[in-house]
């Protein structure tokens, strides 16, 4: 949606994020998290105390730890209470729920943050317990494999080829050598096919990270940051679960949630795209009608860092940060979660000239 | 917890983790009808206002009507999609490699994921004609189809004779109405620095907690945060052994797999130098003899990795406002 004209505009005044690694054996999940919520608290000069409303997204399944949402909030500090709330999906969808709560006027701040400790377990194995119990997860299909099945779908129809996908890789990965943050950067090799037709450098790292930004509203966001990043829309939107009912080529979802937040109202020059897997950027960059003027994942994208449950909350991050640093002035960041892009997100970000 | 190599002045603990359940869950109608088919060699499908789905759903997945006219649709059909899986993982169906694929059978409008049995990729495409290969026994569950096999019958491409999709009322002999779905993910648990630290102490035998260089209150266990301030804590202190009951509840209900007869007592316990109450048992005294300011100490036992219980020191009781702060 787009905010009502009678609402104070509310805009991406900070972000941080992790370095992003394979592994964090010696830190616990508030450990690896506490730094970008400092970070983030300190860029704005904020304190939890003066924070309005704090939402997180995270998925215990990740790491095996119940309710360690409830534990990371020993991160945040939450003395005096807080009002809190988290998402059991990636951080984006943590974000809108701020941004609404923030266009309803009830507060002027918010802390936002995600994180994933994907190294614990195996995440094929993790993510196919999100799959419908009953046809499909007693199966045990992995991540890559449906990914896999929708890559070559598009292969078939004729939108893209192996060579084409490899490219994507590689440009993710060089593009990703000016990313500190970055899990794989700058030459990556194709590798043998993981999963045909998709290879090891189709898809994303594994790893672990954190994200956080902060959102604040009207004449509060101009105190907070030098050039905030407007949030002119946002909007998501889910398709079918089966994955025989959808059209695996396509992202009606995408498009929807894109056309509701205002994406296609003026051109865009800068798009930070949640595509895991080579094949995914293909599917979004023709949902978007993204053409080259626009930049597509200059952070390098989830190939180069794919924190589940914040990968979604960068893309955000990294497309606000690049309005705060005036290289761009009107982003597009979109995140996804669930198999073969299953539900998406999609917000527009504006700095004033 | 075994030590793994960490980076200099940490000694990451892991051990492995794993979750484990056997999910039970009841099925509706239309699952119950598809999944008792396939134990039967039927597959049903469901009419929606996009055509035949199969597998059949409850709820029209574009206007959310109820779906109940089940149909029997064949049991082969064309492959929409795939893709090779030179390496199976262990419990996905097929142990040699295979072919994820997703089928439309005849008569069908949507298509099934399961796998397929050829010897390589390149006899696998696009468009080929796969049929089911029935389990050998089966259960009423989705892997009654042990997995698809090529079907050279007719030749790939041509267009399978209009198979009529003949109604279906759904009805068995001993319909399946629930299914259990075992799920297991393995992990390896680390416990980050703080918890670590905690630990090793723990294998000493010494109790220790962590001080918030904000408001100086020691947390025990540490967990690597100061809940209130939210900043690292830092400074290790060691704490107890002794320590005060600060409540307790009488626990009635024996636990299955805890050799503790009933009742017990369980109670918050303020180590000496501690901010925080951890809880415990308390054994050595009569269950009804507990009280608030009781003074204790841990009990160890030979090989255990924390303490079993907590005794009384025999002390006078604390006085209350040395605990009020910790209740």
């Amino acid at each position: 949606m787009t905010p009502p004209a009678d609402t104070a505009p509310v805009a991406v005044v900070a972000f941080a994020q992790t370095v992003h690694r394979r592994r964090t054996d010696e830190l616990s999940e508030t450990e690896m998290l506490m730094p970008v919520l400092h970070e983030v608290l300190a860029a704005t000069g904020l304190r939890t105390a003066d924070i309005g409303f704090t939402c997180s997204g995270s998925s215990d399944y990740l790491a095996g730890r119940a309710f360690s949402f409830t534990l990371a909030l020993d991160g945040v500090g939450a003395w005096p209470p807080i009002s809190e709330s988290h998402v059991e999906t990636d951080g984006a969808w943590a974000f809108y729920e701020a941004w609404v709560k923030l266009l309803t006027g009830e507060t002027d701040t918010a802390l936002v943050y995600a994180y994933g400790t994907s190294s614990a377990g195996d995440l094929r194995d993790v993510l196919s317990r999100q799959l419908d119990p009953y046809y499909t997860a007693p199966l045990w299909p992995d991540s890559i494999a449906l990914a896999a099945l929708q890559a070559r779908a598009l292969i078939d129809a004729g939108h893209t080829t192996g060579p084409a996908l490899a490219a994507i890789a590689a440009r993710s990965r060089a593009d990703a050598a000016a990313n500190p943050y970055a899990q794989l950067r700058g030459a990556v090799t194709h590798g043998d096919p993981l999963v045909h037709p998709l290879h090891t450098g189709d898809c994303p790292p594994v790893g672990d990270g954190a994200a956080a930004l902060v959102l604040a509203a009207g004449d509060r966001a101009r105190e907070l940051c030098a050039r905030p990043a407007w949030i002119t829309g946002a909007d998501h939107r889910t398709e079918a679960h089966a994955l025989g009912v959808r059209d695996l080529t396509d992202s009606p979802s995408t498009r929807h949630a894109a056309r509701r937040a205002g994406a296609f109202d003026r051109p865009l020059d800068l798009a930070e795209l949640h595509a895991p897997f080579t094949s995914q950027e293909v599917v979004l960059r023709r949902a978007l009608d993204l053409d080259e003027r626009v930049r597509v994942n200059p952070s390098g994208g989830a190939l180069a860092a794919n924190p589940v449950m914040a990968a979604g909350l960068v893309r955000i991050g990294e497309a606000a940060a690049a309005i705060h640093r005036g290289e761009a002035d009107r982003a597009l960041a979109h995140a996804t979660s669930g198999p073969c892009l299953q539900q998406n997100l999609v917000t527009v970000l504006e700095g004033e000239a | 917890m075994t030590s793994a190599p960490g980076p200099p002045g940490t000694n990451p603990l892991t051990a492995p983790l794993t979750v484990e359940f056997p999910f039970t869950r009841s099925l509706g109608p239309v699952q119950s009808a598809f999944l008792t088919g396939l134990r039967e060699r039927v597959v049903l499908g469901i009419r929606s206002s996009a055509g035949i789905l199969v597998p059949p759903v409850e709820y029209d997945p574009a206007t959310a009507a109820e779906l109940r006219e089940l149909v029997q649709v064949g049991t082969s059909g064309t492959v929409t999609t795939w893709a090779w899986n030179p390496r199976p993982r262990p419990r996905q169906p097929l142990a040699h490699p295979f072919a994820w694929v997703l089928v439309r059978l005849d008569g069908a409008d949507t298509a099934l994921l399961h796998v397929l049995d050829t010897p390589g990729p390149e006899a696998v495409r696009t468009g080929m004609r796969v049929r089911i290969r029935w389990a050998a026994t089966r259960s009423g569950a989705i892997t009654d189809i042990a997995c698809f096999e090529p079907d050279d019958t007719p030749p790939d491409d041509t267009p399978p004779a209009p198979r009529p999709v003949r109604p279906h009322d759904g009805t068995f002999d001993s319909p399946v109405t629930g299914i259990t779905t075992p799920a297991r993910l393995d992990y390896t648990h680390t416990p980050g620095r703080a918890q670590t630290r905690y630990l090793q102490a723990l294998g000493g035998r010494r109790i220790t907690g962590e001080r918030c260089p904000s408001c100086h209150k020691v947390y025990v266990p540490p967990r690597g945060a100061c809940p209130t301030c939210g900043v690292a804590t830092t400074g290790q202190v060691e704490v107890g052994p002794r320590g005060t009951v600060t409540t307790f509840c009488i626990v009635n209900i024996k636990a299955r797999n805890l050799d503790i007869d009933v009742p017990y007592v369980y109670a918050h316990i303020a180590l000496d130098g501690a901010d925080l109450a951890l809880h415990g048992r308390i054994g050595g005294i009569p269950y009804d003899e507990v009280r608030m300011g009781l003074r204790v100490e841990p009990v160890w036992t030979d090989g255990a990795r924390h303490p079993d219980h907590y005794r009384p020191t025999g002390e006078p009781d604390a006085p209350d406002d040395t605990y009020r702060e910790l209740l």
